[in-house]
């Protein structure tokens, strides 16, 4: 059974965003999606600055078993990005809502926080 | 669809938190919680898979060993004394690999163990080979197989078979030690050393477990797979089938061209790719930088292409290998087709890695 926090929101394409208190989304994969996945070798993050469209592709998470593409869940900025996962991309199998985070966005419009899942219906997406 | 069948081994595999996926219409661990985890044991202690999945053919008769003389690449005259091992292609006529496989000179003729996804395929085309041989074909569905693979693997079976410790110890590669109905051979898919060991379905799950209390790990199939790459050894199905000749698939050492006149299936078709100048070779490919070397990726070369079969990242090397059919041409360079941008690599000859150390320059 997967965790899915209740204060987190979701896109099927199995990220999670966590909007802080500042106005700022922190953005990582679910417990589902690591699960899916294995162990996880390397992760590809998108530069500091850009800008990312809806659902534009913003990196790239190899594991042992697969390759899989990680898009931003909503348009913004790129504030940040995670850097302990250079070195240890494991963080995102471990501590896939906390350590493992992989990046921080300014949105480009706040109100497009409303249009995604919550926790409940990502739920039901997966099947869990 | 039929379900799944499952090994003598199943309830031990869930006893063990197994995660079970379908293999070849087998149920089969893919791991026990971390394949990078079971990985590092199986380099550095003691670690078993349930291979039960494959299939166990002896083969009996006055014809058996003239049989095998046609049936295979390999020449089972080298088999000098009961209980050695010799790894084989089966060819078709064309010289495509049917199947690779391992056989064994028994007391009663031999025995023949082969993939678990080319079991049906395999027994009908043998059963068509045998048209005017005096062979009889027994499938050994009562026996279980566990591979016991690492540095300490030999030692602590011997901690659980002690009145068997110094016979084990004697054995040399590619040898086995028949026991009753019990057969422990020294071989392995993993570039370590260790045993494969067949044993009676009922008194699987009892070994198993002692194994276990003997600090012997469960090992899944997603280790295995890593396991066997760096090891440089093929996986059939990816690394080589029925439309890729063994001298493309780095098999040309299991091939006995002498005696002249051995007339094996195949030898033919090889004899003629031999005369005209094979297009392909197999080789290692070495990515030092990120990313994952993965199957199916297009190899470029001076323009000329070349095939990934398979591809991975290397839980001992930290860093993604990679077997590959490429042209035979190639030098230490090419190029790989990563996701869209063509990638340099490093060109070595396999294996990546053996007894636990990177042995490639």
């Amino acid at each position: 059974m997967s965790n899915i926090p209740a204060e987190l929101k979701y896109v099927s394409s199995h990220e999670w965003l966590r909007l802080e208190a500042d106005g700022t989304v922190t953005v990582g994969i679910t417990e589902h999606a690591q699960e899916l996945l294995g162990d996880i070798v390397f992760v590809e993050l998108p530069s500091v600055g850009s800008a990312l469209g809806d659902g534009e592709q913003a990196g790239v998470v190899e594991s042992v078993k697969a390759a899989s593409d990680i898009y931003a869940p909503i348009a913004g900025e790129v504030l940040a990005v995670n850097a302990e996962l250079e070195a240890a991309p494991d963080l995102a199998n471990s501590e896939p809502y906390a350590a493992g985070w992989f990046f921080k966005l300014k949105p480009a419009n706040a109100a497009d926080l409303d249009k995604l899942l919550d926790a409940a219906a990502y739920a039901a997406e997966i099947g869990a | 669809m039929t379900a799944p069948k499952r090994t003598p081994l199943f309830d031990a595999h869930i006893a063990a938190s197994a995660k079970m996926v379908d293999f070849a219409g087998w149920e089969m661990p893919i791991h026990y919680g971390s394949q990078l985890k079971e990985h590092e044991i199986v380099r550095s202690d003691a670690g078993m898979f349930d291979v039960s999945h494959m299939t166990v053919v002896d083969i009996t008769g006055s014809d058996a060993k003239g049989w095998l003389q046609k049936l295979i690449a390999n020449d089972v005259s080298k088999l000098g004394f009961e209980g050695k091992a010799l790894y084989s292609g089966m060819l078709n006529e064309q010289g495509g690999v049917v199947d690779d496989l391992i056989v064994y000179l028994t007391a009663t003729g031999y025995r023949m163990v082969i993939n678990a996804g080319t079991t049906e395929k395999d027994l009908a085309w043998m059963d068509k080979q045998s048209a005017g041989f005096d062979v009889k074909l027994q499938v050994r569905r009562d026996l279980a197989m566990l591979a016991v693979q690492g540095p300490n693997a030999i030692a602590k079976v011997c901690t659980v078979k002690p009145e068997l410790a110094e016979a084990i110890q004697a054995l040399k590669v590619f040898q086995g030690l028949p026991q009753g109905e019990w057969f422990y051979a020294r071989t392995g898919y993993t570039g370590e050393d260790g045993l494969e060991i067949m044993i009676p379905a009922t008194e699987a799950i009892n070994f198993f477990n002692q194994l276990q209390a003997a600090g012997v790990a469960p090992i899944g199939l997603g280790a295995r797979d890593t396991l066997r790459l760096e090891a440089g050894m093929n996986l059939y199905g990816h690394d080589m089938d029925e439309t890729v000749s063994p001298l493309e698939a780095g098999m040309g050492w299991t091939i006995a061209w002498n005696p002249e006149e051995r007339d094996f299936i195949g030898r033919k078709a090889l004899e003629a790719q031999k005369a005209a100048g094979v297009a392909m070779k197999q080789v290692g490919l070495v990515l030092e930088g990120r990313g994952v070397l993965r199957e199916g990726q297009k190899v470029v070369v001076d323009g000329q292409e070349g095939i990934i079969t398979s591809g991975t990242f290397s839980p001992t090397l930290k860093h993604s290998i990679a077997i590959a059919r490429v042209p035979a041409s190639t030098g230490a360079t090419a190029q790989v087709d990563l996701r869209g941008t063509l990638t340099d690599v490093r060109v070595v000859k396999m294996p990546f890695v053996r007894n636990g150390k990177k042995v490639f320059e």
